[in-house]
């Protein structure tokens, strides 16, 4: 059963082939079995996972599923879930038990899902190998010596050995993308405001955006198809209506243009990675798509402006990590500031501490106009970078990750060659723009990943391009051999 | 623009944080290069472009000032580490 996607686990949920309560204990069995060597968990809830099955099961019977009645996912340790610990893989939120429901979470429940646990991640989002996590790092189940990437790396690594039908994942600066690319799965970071980011653990607001971690284009169609919308609790979420990403997933591609930035395609783009993505093209060509290479010029400022961005919006977000009224407090403080101090200090990890510090440099007295202002500005180039391409084009298609995954502790020791990492993801963050990975292929018996950018509000079409492919390919189709 | 060790002191205070004086230097380190790689901004003129807070220029939206939360603060302080009376409690502020 764990082979299935959602779609043909719902078909079989419905028709009574087994049930979801069978299904969840299969996965449950899976997690036992494998999940001590990858730590794609945090937390299983076995008991109120098989609650929800049974309750799953009831609806089935009465005839009133939908297409996620039933079935088994994993939640992104960032999302609140009421009752149970909601870490952000922090020391801080160590023992943190939330006292309410994402909208996300709600949405999810709404529809009859089954809530297998929360997946680990770096620390409050902020990593791209899952190795600042307080509870260590997360295994690639393609070759467990390296990292399923970051932020999102357990959900890519619970999608990838089938430790649950479908995950979900944020993306603040290629948290989804990348780990989808690294572990061989397809993930979907809508456009910013697409998904309320209400009871998600914020790292920086202009940026973050939830989104899933699927094995399928179709299956990323039904999970996104549940948590879009309007939501009065998040101020940035848009009142748009959601379409029905599934309706239009097979519309032919035929007249499509695809974009290739040239930046995109430079210098430090691995050659087995440049391999994969050329057959990738040549494929979509197949469908009738025509090909057109484009420039995004300030591709380059991308990372520098995010380093900006980020840290200094997650100063202000993490301020509210006190000792006082949730989460880590340290032992005997002296005083108030001592409490504040020692508290923060022994709760955060070293990469949330060199982030809040950046950002409260960036912030600080006679620093805005240099840093913060200069780099809002920036995100204006790149922004109209994207714009002035879209006049041409209807998607742009790029690596996602320049490399495939690297090894666990390889680039731990240098900040810089880490952030780096995301610099093919980073611009549609600051865009706003929605953008998938679909597996595309291997270099090196490790999983490459095509990166698909579409146009605000889009996430239909990207959905349907990256679906068609799949019709044509399997390579979301491979499990890795220890976990088939 | 390079950070030394009193400047990392300096911003550590302003973000409250404590950082053991050992790995002051590497903080400093670290913080330096990061910052020499956000100075690659410089590279392009932006004297004419107006900031971007938002990605599709959205507006803050309003809503009536009206109460529309339930008083939940027994169930959200549980997750405190010391509260008496519906207070949170703190080291003495005041001698």
């Amino acid at each position: 059963m764990h082979q299935m996607t959602i779609a043909e686990l719902a078909k079989g949920l419905q028709k009574g082939q087994f049930s979801s309560e069978e299904l969840t204990r299969a996965y449950l069995q899976r997690i036992k079995q494998f999940d001590a060597e990858l730590n794609s968990y945090i937390t299983v809830v076995e008991e109120q996972a098989i609650a929800q099955a049974k309750a799953a099961d009831q609806r089935l019977a009465k005839g009133d599923a939908v297409a996620l009645t039933g079935i088994p996912l994993a939640q992104k340790d960032i999302f609140c879930t009421n009752g149970v610990k909601t870490s952000c893989a922090s020391k801080m939120l160590d023992n943190f038990i939330a006292p309410y429901d994402a909208t996300v979470i709600e949405r999810f429940n709404q529809a009859g899902a089954v809530m297998l646990g929360k997946t680990n991640m770096d620390e409050f989002a902020m990593g791209s190998s899952n190795e600042t996590s307080f509870y260590g790092p997360v295994k690639n189940p393609w070759n467990i010596e390296t990292v399923p990437g970051g932020s999102s790396g357990g959900s890519a690594a619970a999608v990838a050995a089938r430790l649950a039908a479908a995950a979900t994942g944020t993306d603040t600066g290629g948290s989804i993308r990348q780990p989808a690319a690294l572990c061989g799965i397809t993930g979907i970071k809508p456009t910013y405001g697409r998904v309320s980011r209400y009871g998600m653990i914020a790292f920086a607001s202009s940026l973050d955006q939830a989104g899933v971690m699927t094995q399928t284009a179709e299956d990323a169609a039904i999970m996104l198809g549940a948590m879009a919308g309007f939501d009065e609790r998040d101020s940035t979420c848009l009142d748009k209506a959601v379409p029905d990403y599934t309706a239009t997933l097979n519309h032919d591609l035929k007249g499509l243009k695809i974009g290739l930035p040239k930046e995109y395609f430079a210098e430090g783009l691995d050659n087995g990675v440049a391999t994969v993505l050329e057959a990738a093209i040549e494929e979509y060509k197949k469908l009738g798509a025509e090909v057109v290479e484009i420039s995004l010029p300030n591709s380059a400022l991308s990372v520098p402006a995010y380093y900006v961005v980020a840290p200094a919006e997650c100063s202000s977000n993490l301020s509210r990590f006190d000792g006082v009224r949730f989460g880590y407090r340290c032992e005997d403080p002296n005083d108030l500031e001592d409490l504040y101090k020692r508290s923060r200090g022994e709760g955060f990890g070293p990469e949330v501490k060199r982030r809040i510090m950046i950002g409260t440099y960036a912030l600080s007295a006679g620093y805005y106009d240099a840093y913060y202002l200069k780099a809002q500005k920036i995100r204006r180039l790149i922004s109209d970078d994207f714009k002035q391409a879209f006049k041409n084009v209807d998607v742009i298609m790029a690596p996602t990750a320049p490399t495939t995954a690297f090894r666990i502790g390889e680039k731990t020791d240098d900040p810089i060659t880490m952030y780096l990492s995301d610099i093919n993801t980073i611009a549609v963050n600051l865009a706003g723009l929605p953008g998938m990975s679909v597996p595309a292929g291997f270099s090196q018996a490790l999983p490459v990943g095509l990166q698909i950018i579409g146009n605000y509000f889009d996430e239909a079409r990207l959905l349907n391009v990256a679906h068609k492919y799949q019709q044509i390919t399997d390579w979301h189709k491979q499990i890795p051999a220890a976990y088939k | 623009m390079s950070l030394d060790s009193a400047d990392v002191k300096k911003i550590a205070h302003l973000a409250r944080l404590a950082v053991d004086e050992q790995d002051i230097p590497g903080y400093a380190h670290n913080l330096s290069n990061i910052l020499a790689l956000v100075e690659q901004m410089s590279a392009v003129s932006t004297d004419n472009v107006t900031p971007m807070a938002h990605p599709l220029d959205e507006i803050q939206r309003l809503r009536d000032d009206v109460v529309t939360e339930n008083d939940q603060r027994d169930h959200f302080q549980q997750a405190a580490q010391q509260v008496e009376d519906g207070l949170y409690l703190v080291p003495q502020v005041i001698e």
